[in-house]
């Protein structure tokens, strides 16, 4: 599903350019649960960026379900990214003048669906992650963790091959962590791609596999037993 | 591009900050309603101005004689003469662009003394002589029976037409007036006709207060012959009377034996000059008008596009998370300029409302209390609504284009950074 070969990129402050990522290859096959872990400044932010087209690497090979990720203009970027790809993000970033139902839907209005099928399925998002009768309250009126479910809805919405999730879990408590990472896990489960940016050990042990990165090379890949969020919920 | 869902989403994003919208659209509001009353108050002393000059026919000019200032082939200065009827016949033989000419004759005027009689009721009133062509270069609204005729003119019938002052001060009440006599210094005239100005601008009394006479008839009985006390000349359609004026005077000059260069011997008065150059001012006025409301109004449109940089400022990141969910640069730039285009039009058209409404109120006032001087109808063309909202619809796009531009400037990855 994704492929990665020899992926460079760093940033340049006046005179100072910094390395950030010297080289990463790695593979995601589809139905994959990988957490991308290190600490702060391994790259595993930049990492996930370039994979969700919101930057651009320097040089090397991102392919993404047979699609070359190379030098594409807004337009096109912006046709990948509400196709193939749903972005989770640690503040949720809804939309707080909208209603949860309005904003799972987003993506939809994106695709120039129409508005009575993008209502359904939006309903039908919101059911799947529990959120079915909050549909018409604001952001502000839900819950941290309803907020990152409904972010999961929307992410999910488009039907996305890959989920990209930077650091879900960090403006959560832990019990909350748990229940949207057992909401992640259920949806790898019916086989969609996930990738999670994290720096928590135990979420990241639940995912199937666990690539750390450090000083923008990845130092280990190994797949790990999944532990089921279900048994702490 | 202008379906429901972006109107909606536009409509949450104006309401999401009301007061600051109202203030924002307050801004054009009031730059257009300057803009459109500015134009109409300009409008409105171009119509009192205008209307003071009567509707007499404008490409015209009144020619009369003064003494000459230069000895000529033997004749002294500081001599008079007259023109004649036949200079009426030479003018219109030999100019052929002159449409009307007509030669005119005056008795009475301003505070003269009691001219005519009827029974035992008397008034002082101008009384002219006339040719029929005069009612083409002065309109006026026939009330009954007719003007002066050529059979007047040819037989020289002692007849006249009086204006609705005159019948006021020599008539009862429902006296029937066609046919009747009224004795003017002393030699009696049967009415043929009752006039009223057609233009009813303020100082109407005046030309109300007059009586038309067959000009022969005027030079018979009030032993004028066949002088000419001065002309009314009209060129005609789209050749200026400015400009043929001279080829006027020097047939005169040399018909009654003036120094080509004498230019004091013969009198004019310019219309057509005259109204062009008030004209000229109002075009003026006018083009002020437009600068000034024009100005006024991009103060309001800076307005916009200021509130708009803001709003993208503060929306940075949800402009980030939309183009994260996949919202392509040009429906971002398309959300932006088409809410600043409402904002303009919405804002404009309620100012352009608002303006009408005050010229509507003014108008009423102005009717109400009777006609003011040099001011009259202010009012606005439908050219200048349409411009107006030409004006907006483009200052609307333009003052979206920098916040629109900035909005999508930003690279999605670091406008979701922003917090």
């Amino acid at each position: 599903m994704i492929q990665i070969k020899d992926l460079h990129k760093s940033y340049h402050m006046g005179s100072n350019s910094l390395h950030v990522l010297k080289g990463i290859n790695f593979e995601v096959k589809e139905g994959e649960l990988v957490s991308i872990m290190g600490s702060s400044g391994s790259g595993k932010s930049t990492l996930l960026n370039i994979l969700g087209m919101l930057d651009e690497a320097d040089t090397g090979q991102y392919i993404l379900d047979g699609f070359p990720i190379k030098n594409l203009n807004e337009k096109v970027a912006a046709k990948y990214r509400n196709e193939f790809l749903g972005f989770i993000f640690q503040s949720f970033n809804l939309i707080n003048y909208k209603s949860a139902l309005d904003n799972v839907a987003l993506p939809l209005y994106y695709q120039n669906i129409k508005r009575k099928e993008r209502i359904e399925k939006a309903e039908h998002y919101l059911e799947k992650v529990g959120l079915a009768q909050w549909s018409h309250h604001l952001p502000s009126e839900l819950s941290g963790g309803q907020k990152q479910r409904v972010a999961i809805a929307r992410a999910l919405a488009s039907d996305p091959k890959v989920l990209l999730a930077d650091e879900p879990t960090g403006a959560l408590d832990t019990k909350t962590s748990y229940e949207v990472m057992e909401l992640i896990q259920g949806i790898n489960d019916e086989g969609k791609t996930i990738l999670v940016v994290t720096h928590e050990n135990d979420i990241a042990n639940m995912t199937k596999r666990i690539v750390n990165l450090k000083d923008g090379v990845i130092i280990d890949d190994s797949t790990v037993e999944q532990v089921r969020a279900s048994q702490y919920v | 591009m202008f379906n429901k869902d972006r109107w909606s989403e536009i409509i949450e994003a104006l309401n999401a900050n009301k007061f600051r919208t109202f203030l924002t659209a307050f801004g054009v509001f009031w730059g257009i309603f300057i803009f459109v009353v500015l134009l109409a108050l300009t409008n409105g002393l171009k119509n009192g101005v205008m209307s003071d000059f009567g509707d007499f026919a404008t490409n015209s000019m009144f020619m009369w004689t003064q003494g000459t200032s230069k000895p000529y082939k033997g004749l002294p200065k500081g001599r008079y003469f007259n023109y004649k009827l036949d200079d009426v016949a030479a003018l219109k033989s030999e100019i052929p662009n002159l449409k009307y000419v007509s030669p005119r004759n005056q008795l009475g005027g301003f505070q003269g003394a009691n001219n005519v009689i009827r029974g035992t009721k008397t008034g002082a009133f101008e009384i002219y002589g006339d040719y029929p062509e005069y009612i083409k270069q002065q309109p006026m609204d026939i009330l009954q029976g007719r003007f002066v005729s050529y059979s007047d003119i040819n037989s020289k019938r002692k007849v006249c037409v009086i204006g609705t002052d005159v019948i006021k001060s020599l008539y009862d009440k429902d006296e029937e007036v066609l046919g009747s006599y009224v004795k003017i210094n002393g030699v009696n005239f049967m009415v043929v006709g009752t006039f009223k100005m057609s233009n009813s601008q303020g100082d109407n009394e005046q030309d109300a207060n007059t009586i038309y006479i067959p000009f022969t008839t005027f030079g018979q009985a009030f032993n004028r012959g066949d002088r000419v006390g001065w002309m009314a000349i009209t060129a005609v359609d789209g050749v200026p009377i400015t400009s043929i004026k001279q080829q006027v005077f020097d047939l005169m000059k040399s018909r009654h034996t003036v120094a080509p260069d004498d230019d004091r011997a013969i009198g004019h008065w310019d219309l057509s000059e005259q109204f062009a150059r008030m004209n000229g001012l109002f075009i003026i006025l006018t083009v002020v008008g437009y600068f000034v409301g024009a100005l006024v109004l991009m103060s309001g449109i800076i307005g916009i596009s200021n509130i708009m940089l803001i709003v993208v400022k503060e929306r940075t990141k949800e402009i980030g998370v939309r183009r994260a969910l996949g919202a392509s640069p040009w429906t971002i730039k398309g959300q932006i300029l088409q809410e600043s285009l409402i904002l303009t039009i919405l804002s404009g058209m309620v100012g352009i409302s608002f303006s009408a409404f005050v010229i509507w109120v003014l108008n009423y006032l102005l009717d109400m209390s009777g006609p003011v001087d040099s001011f009259a109808n202010p009012s606005v063309s439908m050219t200048v609504v349409f411009t107006a909202l030409i004006i907006l619809v483009v200052s609307g796009l333009l003052a979206g284009l920098i916040p629109a531009n900035s909005a999508t400037k930003m690279k999605p990855v670091d406008a979701l950074r922003i917090e």
